[in-house]
């Protein structure tokens, strides 16, 4: 009996796993909070908002606070733009990043040093110093107020966040083995044939985990996003946006759809403002949902805790 | 000694090198190095913008004396900034190394529970964060804020108000760890189980094991977390001060010298909280391997003579 409850030496006693799930659900609980929170209060009505006694559950599902949130968000159309921003700079940073990273595995040649330090500085200092110097470049080559203003800095490894997928893809380019490009090259490929046909079947792993969570990263960005995108960037004159800008504004936009209501029952309520969070993340959600497993093995992947 | 000349090989192995690096290299020089240098200049200058194009107009370190003299908010919100950040990463380093040490145990549904951490690193973004801090929902209900705020209100405002702050988004900070949660769990599971096999058997209890076996294998980790952790609040999500740095940039009374100047002076307050953490984390370099040189080298040169 005692051992069952405080265990041995081999194996963990029932009272210390016990205490180990209770602490796990409760922080696990902490962590959703906020989500469940958001989840609840979005399907409340206004005057659910107003009585104490529902906290949690509403007592309909007030599902035209979704409808309100989906019409001031313009969603669709902003979803559309939003995945427009999110893909192609993507998509230029992968071929770049993984072709940075692979010469840096694969090669050795001069100033090799340098320029691994140089990455490493790029991840350190903070992206704010280089802002507006770079803004103003993008500006007189009028690359603002476009998805360019994204496209081009990714073609040059400079996109969000691109020092970090080059350290994935170097990290992960060194761990396939010399041999095999040797191989393709005694049977006669060139090195631009070995990295398409060789090297980069194999990183499939790491292209996966790159991409992803290039995506996402795009996709959450909004600092940038507001300022390459401009002031005058609006959507009454058909500018690019992401559901995160919405959010942003959705006040503004709320009231300018339903001027002069301040005082009625539908003027813009928490329960709203939810709903439009929750459509918000929503994507990113169901990104997750479906591709949980490569998020979570990236770390592993990335190989930042050394081999 | 023979003399080395490149071959062919070589040579080519280089130019295919740089060639996959190209576009990153021009990157590096157009969007990094020319930015730095140039964000630099601005910062000595006051610029306007004229029909033309820019005015600079050079005012030595005049911008700085500005911010650190003449207008407070900045200053303060970099205090502020600072005061808040150091507990955070403290709180959110040690929580992640809990959290990953209890997820590193033989237990049911890990993967559930590393689904649950993690996900916050995917929706947790500044506009998201900023409406739930609205909604009160980022408090732990629990806490009481209200009695926080009087238990440090014999502190000077700018210190006692980020403390308050702090307590009542703690579930926001918390959120802030899922990477870091991984990266410990990857650092745990690279630990080999012989070591603790060996201790066992020499009769060492799990709390002996953690400081002699964990903590040593995991300690290069806290830094790299503690890093990320600072680079990740300094960057992302809820910060006062890139809205103060962007909003100074379009403001016609300031402009972008003045905004590089803020720029430059934030950067730095990071560099200096990263060598903070630095210092105090860093690995010290092992004592017996310094011995161990003084002695080859004392061999060596009793040999010569």
């Amino acid at each position: 009996m005692k051992k069952l409850l405080f265990g041995t030496r081999d194996k963990s006693g029932f009272l210390a796993s016990f205490a180990t799930y209770t602490l796990l659900i409760s922080i696990g609980f902490i962590y959703v909070y906020p989500v469940l929170y958001m989840l609840a209060t979005s399907f409340m009505n206004p005057s659910d908002l107003l009585d104490s006694s529902t906290k949690w559950i509403p007592s309909t599902l007030h599902i035209k606070n979704y409808a309100d949130a989906l019409a001031t968000m313009d969603y669709i159309p902003s979803l559309l733009k939003n995945i427009h921003i999110a893909l192609w700079p993507t998509l230029c940073q992968l071929v770049v990043t993984s072709m940075a990273g692979y010469a840096f595995a694969r090669y050795e040649f001069p100033l090799k040093k340098l320029w691994l330090a140089i990455l490493i500085f790029i991840i350190v200092i903070p992206p704010q110093i280089t802002m507006i110097p770079t803004y103003i470049i993008y500006s007189s080559l009028k690359l603002t107020g476009n998805i360019q203003a994204f496209i081009v800095p990714a073609l040059l490894g400079q996109g969000f966040r691109s020092s970090i997928f080059i350290l994935i893809f170097f990290n992960f380019h060194k761990q396939i083995p010399q041999a095999l490009i040797d191989a393709a090259e005694i049977d006669g490929a060139g090195h631009i044939r070995s990295f398409f046909r060789i090297a980069v079947p194999l990183s499939l792993p790491a292209i996966v985990v790159a991409a992803i969570f290039s995506f996402v990263w795009y996709w959450n960005e909004t600092y940038l996003v507001n300022l390459y995108l401009g002031f005058n960037n609006s959507r009454a004159n058909g500018g690019l946006t992401t559901l995160l800008l919405e959010l942003q504004r959705f006040q503004s936009s709320y009231e300018s759809i339903y001027s002069g209501w301040e005082l009625s029952p539908n003027r813009l309520n928490e329960a709203l403002r939810m709903a439009g969070t929750m459509l918000a993340i929503a994507p990113v959600m169901a990104l997750y949902a479906v591709l949980q497993k490569q998020f979570v093995e990236s770390v592993d992947r990335s190989g930042i805790t050394g081999e | 000694m023979k003399k080395r000349r490149l071959s062919k090989r070589t040579l080519r192995n280089w130019l295919y090198a740089y060639m996959f690096l190209a576009p990153w290299i021009i990157g590096v020089l157009v969007l990094v190095v020319y930015p730095l240098i140039n964000s630099f200049n601005f910062s000595l200058n006051t610029v306007r913008m004229m029909p033309k194009g820019m005015l600079l107009m050079p005012v030595g370190f005049k911008n700085y004396h500005d911010l650190f003299v003449v207008d407070t908010t900045f200053l303060q919100a970099l205090i502020g900034f600072a005061v808040r950040t150091v507990p955070e990463v403290a709180i959110i380093t040690t929580f992640s190394l809990v959290i990953s040490i209890m997820l590193n145990q033989k237990i049911k549904a890990r993967g559930f529970f590393r689904s649950i951490f993690f996900l916050p690193v995917i929706i947790a973004t500044g506009p998201v964060m900023n409406e739930l801090v609205s909604q009160g929902a980022a408090t732990v209900p629990i806490v009481n804020a209200q009695a926080i705020a009087e238990a440090v209100s014999f502190l000077p405002v700018w210190v006692s108000d980020p403390i308050v702050d702090m307590f009542s988004s703690l579930i926001l900070i918390l959120w802030n760890s899922g990477v870091q949660i991984l990266i410990f769990l990857a650092a745990l599971q690279k630990v080999s189980p012989a070591l603790y096999e060996a201790a066992k058997i020499d009769g060492g209890s799990g709390w002996e094991c953690f400081w002699k076996i964990t903590m040593p294998s995991i300690r290069p980790m806290i830094l790299l977390n503690a890093i990320y952790t600072v680079i990740w609040l300094a960057t992302g999500g809820q910060n006062e001060i890139i809205d103060l740095i962007y909003d100074n940039m379009f403001a016609s009374s300031r402009g972008y010298g003045y905004a590089s100047a803020q720029a430059w002076t934030y950067s730095v307050a990071i560099l200096l909280m990263l060598g903070l953490f630095w210092r105090l984390l860093r690995v010290p370099p092992d004592k017996s391997d310094k011995i161990e040189r003084k002695k080859r080298e004392r061999l060596r040169k009793r040999a010569r003579k």
